[in-house]
């Protein structure tokens, strides 16, 4: 039950990189969903926390990514505006990036504004995750082709 | 050893039958399997009766509150002579701001301070060194002395207890010790709590701190003990950690285990260094995280102290009854709380603060509903306060000491949580102790498994999250409160500060006191957290002392197990 069965099957499996960003260093959460995202058939590239941005660029590059999530649990999403920056600079605007966990209902509209595809909060189920990020991932692919 | 006691059949006339049957007619309303479990896997049963728990094990398994094992409480008063105390962490922008806070609070008769610093802190750095959106958003900025001294200004730091979120390499401590020392406040009168100094659990389930590589922060913790079981005996050195465990997976049984595994590795590391643990074990403290799963929580925390009393008392050949008595802190825990109908919430801490009280704690915070919205609003903190006050003033949770011992329920489930604990420690201690399953990450792939455990549970919809999985319903956004951030010229204005500072300390007192530090790290014979101390003193900085051990004793990167 995806969103993405009336469209052609990906040539590829979506590649998803999941990463932290800042200061914040609770991981349950991201362990969690790249396990979700494994589990779907997808190639997951997870980071421990504390990536700097230009890290997540390159790794973003190197590793050839439809989608970046950024897990944030204490305010660390604040920093994603500066990410979508780095990665419009880098040639890498058309990935696409969503942001999961604790991010305030007046921060979600600056992501928004930012570019950010989509967030993900606290008691989002697995198959709306799975789901959005492979409509997503069409998007992407679409664009980029 | 209680754990493996078996069941006693009692000649109590009569009981066969009945129970058979209220077993008939109990099938007759509940047909077929209806097996459940608790979060630990331990099977729970419809009923439980004197078969389950007899009694006749009293004196060995439970005594009176006050005796060992100290199953009932390790006061003889409980919350009637010793309540337990309110705790809420409290953080704010600038030290200013937090001075204020403070000062306010003591006015309203508190005794106890506790000090949560900004992420920056958290992880080692200055303000001039991160990204300016992340300062302050989470608690205060504290760099310097001088940033401490406005932090304590007109707080009279021997007759107030401080707990200080400071982990590794204790900063916070070095400057506040630097502070008295100015003032001619003896460090043997300082009280209160390192609390985060368990670099175990942040190594495993909680990369929120600061961290040396794995031996640089061994190193660290033992001076730090050391050093304050010398200079300033009635301070709390180290406060082992459950609540990381827990938050990261750890199912309750387990996260109590493998905090008591840490306590030990710690306890064997200071014997190591040639302490007695007479000199030491009366200083540790324990923090734990408060689920929802009620009863298995209480009985978590009443195993808990009889575990480590046998630690104490028998692993470690204490003879001190104070090394005997499991002191912990807890909190309500905030993976339970969901941002669908956020004031739920308010329900569900009660639920656990509840279970946390029977479970006979010394301390508690309680989370405040919107925590998993944002940082709390005023509001919000202040109904977590008065959630303890409700149940202590109008509830009268505290009326009566261990209310639910001899249950045959919470006795069963006590000795069941208990075997369970012992299990968890035996795999540790087979693996090589604490810090060996960390370094192998055997611990890392235990939380792992629980959690993505537990998340199975939530999505096949086994375990019921109101608004989450069940009792979903079209939301009204309009409880969620707006967040207002610290404005940017006042974290600017700290930037300038500590400038400013910088330029006008004592540069021959500061690259003297580097050295220094440089010295002790890489002299083993050395103190380092004499040496940290000493550079807070002189002017170095929190940055600049993570800087330099960063760089003399390496930088530990989590451990990513799959």
């Amino acid at each position: 039950m995806t969103a993405t069965t009336h469209r052609m099957p990906l040539a590829r499996p979506p590649k998803v990189l999941v990463t932290k960003i800042g200061f914040d260093g609770h991981d349950r959460g991201s362990r969690i969903v790249a396990a979700y995202l494994r589990d779907a058939g997808m190639e997951v590239v997870y980071t421990g926390p504390w990536q700097e941005i230009p890290f997540v660029v390159n790794l973003a590059l190197e590793e050839d990514v439809d989608v970046i999530g950024v897990s944030s649990l204490a305010t660390d999403h604040l920093l994603v505006p500066k990410l979508m920056d780095a990665l419009r600079e880098a040639g890498l605007g058309h990935i696409g990036v969503i942001v999961g966990g604790i991010v305030p209902d007046d921060e979600e509209a600056v992501l928004k504004d930012a570019g950010v595809a989509h967030v993900f909060h606290a008691g989002s189920s697995r198959e709306e995750i799975v789901a959005s990020i492979e409509e997503l991932v069409h998007t992407v692919r679409a664009q980029a082709a | 050893m209680t754990a493996k006691r078996e069941p006693v059949q009692l000649p109590l006339p009569g009981l066969d039958r009945a129970r058979a049957e209220w077993r008939q007619a109990y099938e007759s309303q509940v047909p077929g399997e209806d097996a459940r479990s608790n979060r630990s896997g331990i099977p729970i049963k419809p009923i439980y009766g004197p078969d389950d728990w007899d009694g006749t094990a009293y004196m060995d398994g439970l005594g009176y509150p006050g005796q060992a094992p100290f199953t009932r409480g390790i006061h003889p008063s409980m919350h009637r002579g010793r309540p337990w105390s309110q705790r809420q962490l409290i953080g704010l922008a600038t030290p200013e701001d937090y001075n204020t806070r403070m000062r306010g609070l003591l006015d309203a008769g508190v005794t106890a301070l506790s000090l949560i610093p900004c992420n920056s802190v958290y992880r080692g750095f200055d303000v001039d060194e991160v990204d300016i959106e992340l300062l302050g958003t989470c608690g205060t900025t504290v760099n310097t002395v001088e940033d401490m001294e406005i932090c304590l200004d007109q707080i009279p730091l021997d007759q107030v207890s401080v707990a200080l979120n400071d982990p590794s390499p204790f900063t916070l401590l070095a400057l506040m010790m630097a502070v008295a020392k100015r003032r001619g406040t003896p460090w043997k009168s300082l009280t209160g709590t390192s609390n985060q100094s368990d670099y175990l659990s942040h190594f495993i389930a909680n990369h929120m701190f600061f961290r040396l590589a794995l031996p640089g922060a061994k190193r660290v913790l033992m001076d730090h003990i050391m050093f304050m079981n010398r200079e300033a005996p009635r301070w709390n050195p180290i406060s082992v950690v459950g609540q990381h465990m827990q938050q990261g997976g750890a199912t309750p049984a387990e996260a109590m285990g493998l905090t008591l595994s840490t306590a030990i590795q710690y306890a064997n590391d200071l014997v190591e260094r040639g302490l007695s643990p007479d000199d030491f074990l009366h200083r540790f403290s324990f923090f734990f995280d408060i689920s929802i799963s009620f009863f298995e929580e209480i009985a978590k925390f009443r195993a808990g102290r009889r575990v480590w009393t046998s630690i104490a008392r028998d692993r470690f050949g204490a003879k001190d009854p104070k090394t005997w008595r499991f002191r912990f802190h807890a909190q309500t825990s905030g993976v339970d709380l969901t941002r669908q109908q956020p004031l739920n919430n308010i329900a569900r801490t009660a639920v656990q603060a509840i279970a946390g009280i029977f479970g006979g704690l010394q301390s508690m915070h309680t989370d405040a509903w919107d925590e998993v919205l944002s940082t709390p609003s005023d509001e919000a903190a202040r109904i977590a306060v008065a959630t303890q006050n409700i149940l202590r003033e109008e509830a009268h949770l505290d009326d009566v000491i261990d209310p639910l011992g001899g249950s045959y329920y919470v006795e069963r489930l006590t000795d069941q949580m208990e075997e369970e604990i012992r299990a968890v420690i035996d795999k540790i201690d087979a693996a090589g102790g604490m810090y060996a399953a960390a370094e192998a990450g055997v611990v890392q792939s235990m939380l792992g498994d629980s959690a993505m455990a537990f998340q199975d549970r939530v999505d096949s919809g086994e375990q019921t999250i109101v608004g989450v999985n069940k009792y979903v319903v079209a939301e009204d956004a309009s409880h969620r409160p707006t967040l207002e951030r610290p404005p940017e010229d006042v974290m600017n204005a700290q930037i300038a500060r500590l400038g400013r500072f910088k330029a006008e300390r004592s540069s021959d007192a500061v690259s003297k006191a580097s050295d220094a530090l440089v010295r002790a790290a890489n002299h083993a014979e050395e103190n380092v957290f004499g040496a940290i101390v000493d550079a807070a003193d002189a002017g170095v900085t929190h940055g600049e002392i993570c800087t330099i051990l960063r760089r003399e004793l390496g930088f530990g990167q989590p451990l990513v197990v799959a």
